[in-house]
């Protein structure tokens, strides 16, 4: 890139303390004026709190923000907001029973006297749209629109107020492959208008793709600036984690038994009581790994509710190594051989209150040896925990911690030991490495490979397609809560399974 | 309200509501139709019988609007109630009085605030707070046999008070009573058409999301809830100084509470609450003349049982499920 391009937000020797940890130690950070500038850091470096204070949300002990060269005070969203500022959080800040324009004016209204001006309010908004490709209907519903295009409302709500540095706080977490290739098109037409943007994720291949220049974080710290021209995906790994990392999973081909889990012509609800799942059938063998893949929310939760008995299935039936297993007994599954992996550990994989040596033993505390008759033996669970602590390397003070003052990664951890250090028949792992950093991906995905070898049958849901592709053996896509097809991982390619999760046929 | 809702939507939302209101105006007409007399008395007696339970509904509404869930409505209104009494029994100013009975709600109001907002304390042991206070200070400085001088009266407004039906139930009030159905307007504007309205339910839905485009969550919170507490105090100072005239122990008689319920069948809208106020109303006063005609050979307590019979059935079955606003009754917690 050109030297001499101007520089639009630059960020000073900022730090930012929280209660025991430094979030953010000494960062500089500089954005040039129409470049795509990518912030790259596991969870927990500290991209989140550098966005977080250049946007007003956090106060930062030390440091200083220009714009435009110029030095800015801060202290609020209102003020970085003037300053030309606008964030797309990674949790949408957007009202769901709100239109979209309702939430596009949101703080910034037009009126006519004391009357709220909406017709003026989206003509502008209609042009907006229209100038920068961002197709939105501005009377829809929050709630009734795609996430797709509810991002879309949230990168209008900063241009309203005519942002002309945003920044995309992990946009595609949610996103299909296909609505992230839109957005990476919407982010290049942005800046050719002018617009900076910092992009934060941890998606390696996303900043290769996109980026102009690229800033790494490690520990509240940034490790370096570089260009994907002048590295790989290999090289920021290993910046973002400071070691080597193995970035491909290595496995070696499965040798599918006898079936395992056998689904026969399931149909589930969910909590409304309306029908989201529509008669599946599928089997897991033994010694293989068949991932579902689909967008959220088409019904991969209430299928792995439906299996691992935290819900009634509205019909059909599954069976566990040829026995038929009853609707909703977690305990019944359990002891026939099930390990679980939930997609939402705070629900429904750990008591954030209970000491890890406790989490560690939720499914077994009743028999022996961590049970004598009514007596919990507390010596036997403690020894547990702390081989269980070892042997899955669990950062954590001590066994008698509580749970939720661990960090997210470790909390995963916590449930993976548990639930692997049982006899595993099978393992439904259900979105196991969300929100985790490189290196614990790296550590759960190993640890799956390796029951899967030792004989499991594993049942993985993920919403990451590249986590899906590198461990499942068989991909099975699921779209509006129907199994479209099922294919070998070999025989498919990314491109063609994310036309299938929106619904299109090959 | 943005005017994009489909007709479907609003059907959705409102239709049971507009069904058995076209229920309710055709009986009316029946039975005015049969006795003309009873019947504008019976509206007449439903509008001030709905009184004190729209102005609580829009205290309780403005509360929840904003994502602050206020049961202390009973206390507001018994310690407004009291002191607007006093005020007047010892200055002889009904001016004054009601104006320092509204004040006392705001009082109580900004009290709620502090707990819930400020405080984070729980906002269903804040308002019990405030309803323990109410009755524990109006029962210690009760003295008996004190009247107030002189009441609200009635004022006719002209030609519109002699229109059939309506005329007297409309149009032929004491202040407080107008004061209540403008408010009802007013806020309904307020809530959907205004600046403020917009902010208030996001931040009653969303306030994390209110807060990143710079609107102040805290200062939303403690402005509705105050307004409201001013609110419920009007509606105290109505029971006292327009309606009966006198002080009792606990006279309010769960009325804050029967509020709740009218907020929740009426949507959390304004003109949803003066709706289901007014059949309220209409169920106390219809109750009040089947006693009085004697027709009937009921116990009067089962008679007496008629609105809060009609409220379950309505609340329960006609009305459907309402939403209440997202945030509600969850503290804010700026990270």
């Amino acid at each position: 890139m050109n030297e001499n391009i101007p520089i639009a937000l630059e960020a000073r020797n900022i730090t930012k303390r929280f209660p025991g940890v430094v979030a953010n130690d000494q960062v500089d950070f500089t954005l040039k004026k129409g470049e795509i500038h990518g912030l790259l850091g596991e969870n927990g470096a500290g991209k989140s709190t550098l966005m977080n204070v250049i946007y007003g949300l956090y106060t930062a002990d030390e440091g200083e923000v220009l714009i435009n060269g110029e030095k800015v005070e801060i202290n609020n969203p209102h003020d970085a907001i003037d300053h030309g500022i606008g964030m797309v959080h990674q949790h949408f800040m957007l009202v769901p029973v709100f239109s979209v324009t309702e939430n596009i004016i949101l703080g910034s209204e037009v009126t006519r006297g004391t009357t709220l001006d909406l017709n003026k309010a989206r003509q502008d908004i209609s042009r907006l749209s229209e100038g920068y490709g961002l197709k939105v209907d501005p009377r829809s519903i929050i709630e009734e629109i795609p996430v797709g295009v509810q991002q879309r409302v949230e990168i209008l709500k900063a241009l309203y107020r005519d942002a002309n540095i945003l920044v995309l706080d992990e946009p595609t977490a949610v996103l299909t492959p296909q609505e992230a290739d839109d957005l990476f098109r919407i982010m290049r037409e942005l800046t050719e208008k002018g617009v900076s943007i910092v992009f934060i994720t941890h998606k390696l291949r996303e900043v290769m793709d996109i980026a102009d220049r690229i800033t790494v974080m490690r520990r509240g710290a940034v490790v370096g600036t570089t260009t994907p021209q002048e590295t790989d995906k290999q090289g920021l790994a290993e910046m973002m984690v400071g070691r080597e990392v193995i970035l491909e999973v290595e496995k070696g081909p499965a040798s599918p038994g006898e079936p395992v889990l056998n689904v026969t012509n399931l149909s589930v609800n969910d909590d409304r009581g309306i029908r989201v799942v529509y008669n599946v059938s599928f089997e897991v063998r033994k010694g293989e790994i068949l991932g579902i893949a689909g967008v959220q929310g088409n019904g991969q939760t209430q299928i792995a509710e439906a299996l691992t008995g935290l819900r009634n299935a509205a019909s059909g039936e599954f069976s566990i190594n040829g026995k038929k297993m009853p609707s909703g007994s977690p305990r019944r599954l359990i002891e026939s051989g099930l390990s679980h992996i939930p997609e939402d550990r705070h629900r429904h994989g750990l008591v954030m209150s209970y000491a890890v040596a406790d989490n560690m033993v939720l499914c077994t505390y009743y028999e022996s040896p961590f049970a004598r008759g009514l007596r919990r033996n507390h010596q036997a669970v403690l020894e547990n925990a702390k081989k269980l602590i070892h042997d899955f390397d669990v950062r954590t003070p001590g066994p008698l911690v509580n749970t939720g003052k661990l960090s997210g990664g470790n909390q995963q951890k916590v449930i993976v030991a548990r639930e692997l250090s049982r006899p595993v028949q099978l393992l439904i792992a259900n979105q196991p490495t969300r929100g985790l950093d490189v290196g614990s991906i790296e550590y759960i995905h190993n640890r799956i490979i390796e029951e899967r070898d030792k004989g499991a049958a594993v049942l993985l849901i993920s919403a990451e397609l590249d986590e899906i592709m590198s461990l499942a053996d068989r991909i099975a896509v699921i779209y509006q809560g129907e199994i479209v097809s099922i294919h070998q991982t070999d025989q498919i390619t990314k491109a063609e399974l994310g036309l299938l999760m929106a619904g299109s046929k090959l | 309200m943005d005017r994009s809702i489909s007709w479907k939507r609003f059907f959705r939302q409102w239709g049971a509501f507009i069904i058995l209101g076209g229920g309710v105006v055709l009986g009316i007409l029946y039975f005015y139709l049969q006795n003309p007399i009873i019947t504008e008395a019976v509206l007449a007696s439903a509008v001030r019988q709905a009184t004190p339970l729209v102005l609580g509904a829009m205290c309780g509404l403005m509360g929840e609007r904003a994502g602050i869930i206020n049961i202390g409505i009973e206390g507001q209104m018994l310690l407004s109630a009291f002191v607007g009494y006093l005020v007047n029994a010892w200055t002889g100013n009904l001016l004054v009085a009601v104006f320092v009975g509204v004040a006392t709600g705001a009082v109580l109001g900004l009290l709620l605030a502090f707990m819930s907002v400020t405080l984070k304390v729980d906002q269903i042991i804040g308002g019990t707070v405030i309803n323990i206070i109410a009755v524990g200070l109006t029962g210690y400085f009760y003295q008996a046999g004190l009247t107030t001088k002189g009441k609200l009266a009635p004022i006719a407004l002209g030609k519109l008070a002699e229109l059939p039906i309506i005329g007297r139930a409309l149009f032929n009030n004491p202040p407080i009573t107008y004061a209540a159905i403008i408010l009802v307007f007013v806020l309904h504007y307020v809530l959907f058409y205004t600046k403020w309205g917009l902010r208030t339910r996001a931040v009653g839905e969303h306030p994390r999301a209110a807060d990143t485009v710079g609107v102040n969550v805290y200062r939303v919170r403690y402005i509705n809830v105050i307004l409201g507490g001013a609110i419920a105090g009007l509606a105290g100072v109505f029971l006292t100084l327009e309606a009966v005239g006198s002080f009792e122990r606990l006279m309010t008689n769960g009325r804050g509470f029967v509020a709740l319920a009218v907020m929740i069948f009426g949507k959390w809208s304004p003109l949803g609450s003066w709706g289901a106020a007014l059949l309220f109303g209409m169920t106390s006063a219809i109750q009040t003349q089947i006693q009085f005609a004697g027709v009937l050979d009921i116990p009067h307590q089962f008679i007496g049982m008629l609105p809060y019979l009609l409220t379950i059935v309505v609340l329960a079955g006609v009305v459907g499920r309402s939403r209440p606003p997202a945030a509600d009754g969850i503290p804010y917690e700026k990270e």
